[in-house]
């Protein structure tokens, strides 16, 4: 076991006081930033090619949740992206459907109604995202009408300010509040790593969040340079990885923002494999944030069976 | 003993400096993603320099650049596009010595000779400089229609446009295939002759220091016959110019290819490039977009 080897006999005796989890976020060992750079960088060189290509870019394509979170979304732009989670490319149905639709939580029931009987499901942000700057009992009832209205995953925002001035307990106590008030919903626990400034951070933040009962751990909102990077996005799957040798329990992992091109996605596949291992390539267990990485996967696919190179004109604006 | 810099003398004779060129893609000069080059050589047969050899992913970059440069590049006044188009033509001038060995060199022409193709080369640019604000009144029109509408057609550019210069002239063929594209707001992924690229490079140069917009013009040096498929098979180019390809067979296939997503397609045909080049190469790159106005009854 690579982090936890610092005297912890029980991850269950870690949580019972603030205490003993600010020693044992404390006690983690440092992240080695050279390193994990270095790693990150390593593993985006693999050249990944036809067959294993295509493979590629349609697992990409089922792991991403389709997302739109702007303060000028409408329920006619929500209908029109659960139509592309749908059918993403229209001139080809043999490309997968995504694997969810992520919206703010008062357009969850028009997502959910546009999704019904697809398979796809809607995700819902809360807790005041972005900034997580409210009251818990507004974060809890965010919550709660999210998962009324139909969300299937919650994907909350930490308490950053908390995190950063060591009151680990607070956030502790937020998530496992959250956790509960989603009931029944996939959580994922967006860590805003943009601001957590560093890499010892993240890995602490992965940890508290997993003990508190996070089902994935996210690296961003998207409204925060920078959003998700590789080497972040290593750190976390260490943590994934780690927490998996020592509980059996398998937390998913989600990059999001700031990934646009099949390219990338492909790199973030790559690292999955070889950090957090094969079981991990899996919608169930790693999804992408994103939107316009969509039409880039398509176009790569598009390429691949074609032959020649596909133009942007020929897919759906988002 | 420290090596340092003298003047050569005739026991020490100066270290040649033989260049590898680059491409010219999105206002910078990348070498080609797949790491070849090839010899450049003079009329003779003597090595004038290294030049980069384009692959087809270089041609794919080098479309997402101008397709990236279009929207601004299009998005200017008619006006300033002349401007800037004048700007090359001084700043070819500046180069004229330069251009005008390359082209002796490349073509075998006397340097006297070759002046005159650079001066016919600037005087080119300064020409169709001159049609940026004067091509809408001339092929635009206004329409006499049956109705209470003010009808009128006005030109606008097509999009990216590929274009294969052509292999034998290289400076004041290149100009003349790329100018009349850009001038009307179009893009251009230009790909240089084969044998002679060197003046290719330097227009590169010229653009990259005048105030052309990167990816306005991108100039790969390398194999239309290689590069050439990809771009007339490209959905995200709109017009094709086949003017380097020299097999008639070729220049169908690409024909073919380029009928995917309805490309203009401009055929190789015999030029005389010293000559009056009149609009046909203006008006191959254009839509014309027309626009019923209603008026007051």
């Amino acid at each position: 076991m690579t982090t936890l080897d610092s005297g912890v006999d029980s991850l269950a005796d870690v949580t019972s006081s603030e205490d003993r989890l600010r020693r044992f976020l404390l006690g983690l060992p440092g992240v080695d930033q050279v390193g994990a750079e270095a790693r990150a960088a390593t593993l985006g060189t693999r050249s990944i090619k036809t067959t294993a290509k295509a493979y590629a870019l349609d697992l990409a394509i089922s792991m991403i949740d389709l997302t739109t979170l702007e303060g000028q979304d409408t329920p006619g732009k929500v209908r029109a992206l659960c139509a592309k989670a749908k059918r993403p490319d229209p001139a080809d149905p043999t490309a997968p459907q995504v694997a969810a639709v992520c919206v703010y939580p008062d357009l969850v029931a028009t997502a959910k109604h546009e999704l019904k009987g697809s398979g796809i499901n809607v995700a819902s942000v809360a807790t005041a995202f972005p900034s997580g700057r409210s009251s818990l009992a507004i974060k809890v009832q965010d919550t709660k009408d999210a998962v009324a209205a139909g969300a299937d995953e919650v994907d909350m925002v930490i308490d950053r300010g908390a995190f950063l001035s060591g009151r680990y307990g607070l956030v502790f106590d937020e998530i496992t509040a959250i956790r509960e008030a989603a009931g029944d919903a996939h959580l994922k626990v967006i860590l805003e790593t943009g601001e957590l400034v560093t890499y010892d951070n993240v890995r602490r933040a992965s940890w508290l969040a997993m003990l508190a009962g996070a089902d994935f751990i996210k690296t961003s909102t998207g409204k925060v340079s920078p959003a998700a990077t590789l080497p972040v996005t290593l750190v976390m799957l260490e943590a994934v990885r780690d927490y998996h040798e020592a509980t059996g329990l398998r937390i998913g992992v989600k990059p999001a923002g700031g990934i646009r091109t099949a390219k990338d996605a492909i790199k973030y596949l790559v690292t999955v494999n070889e950090t957090a291992g094969p079981d991990w390539l899996d919608p169930e267990l790693f999804r992408f944030g994103a939107s316009s990485l969509l039409n880039d996967l398509l176009m790569q696919r598009t390429k691949l069976a074609t032959g020649h190179y596909p133009g942007p004109d020929y897919f759906t604006l988002d | 003993m420290v090596w340092r810099p003298t003047l050569p003398t005739k026991d020490t004779p100066r270290l040649e400096v033989r260049k590898t060129y680059k491409l010219y893609v999105g206002g910078a000069f990348p070498r080609s993603e797949s790491g070849r080059s090839y010899v450049v050589t003079d009329a003779k047969g003597k090595f004038l320099a290294n030049a980069s050899q384009a692959s087809r992913k270089d041609a794919r970059d080098a479309v997402v650049a101008a397709r990236k440069a279009f929207a601004g590049w299009h998005a200017r006044t008619a006006y300033n596009r002349g401007q800037v188009l004048y700007r090359i033509a001084e700043v070819m001038e500046g180069r004229h010595q330069q251009f005008s060995l390359e082209v002796s060199q490349s073509e075998g022409l006397s340097i006297s000779k070759a002046r005159v193709v650079v001066d016919a080369s600037i005087d080119r640019w300064v020409w169709y400089a001159g049609w940026a604000d004067k091509l809408a009144q001339v092929v635009g029109s206004s329409n006499p229609v049956a109705g209470p509408y003010f009808d009128f057609s006005l030109p606008e550019a097509t999009g990216v446009v590929a274009v294969l210069a052509p292999q034998d002239s290289s400076l004041l063929g290149l100009t003349s295939v790329i100018a009349p594209a850009i001038v009307s707001g179009n893009t251009v992924v230009a790909v240089s002759s084969y044998e002679r690229p060197l003046p290719a490079i330097t227009l590169g140069e010229v653009m990259a220091t005048s105030d052309v917009p990167g990816g306005v013009v991108n100039i790969l040096t390398g194999s239309a016959s290689e590069v050439g498929p990809w771009l007339a098979s490209h959905m995200d180019v709109n017009a094709i110019d086949l003017c380097g390809i020299v097999d008639p067979e070729e220049a169908t296939e690409l024909e073919i290819a380029a009928a995917d997503n309805l490309k203009r397609v401009r055929r190789p045909a015999e030029e005389d490039w010293s000559a009056d080049q009149g609009l046909s190469r203006l008006t191959q790159y254009l839509e014309l977009k027309t626009v019923w106005h209603p008026i007051g009854v």
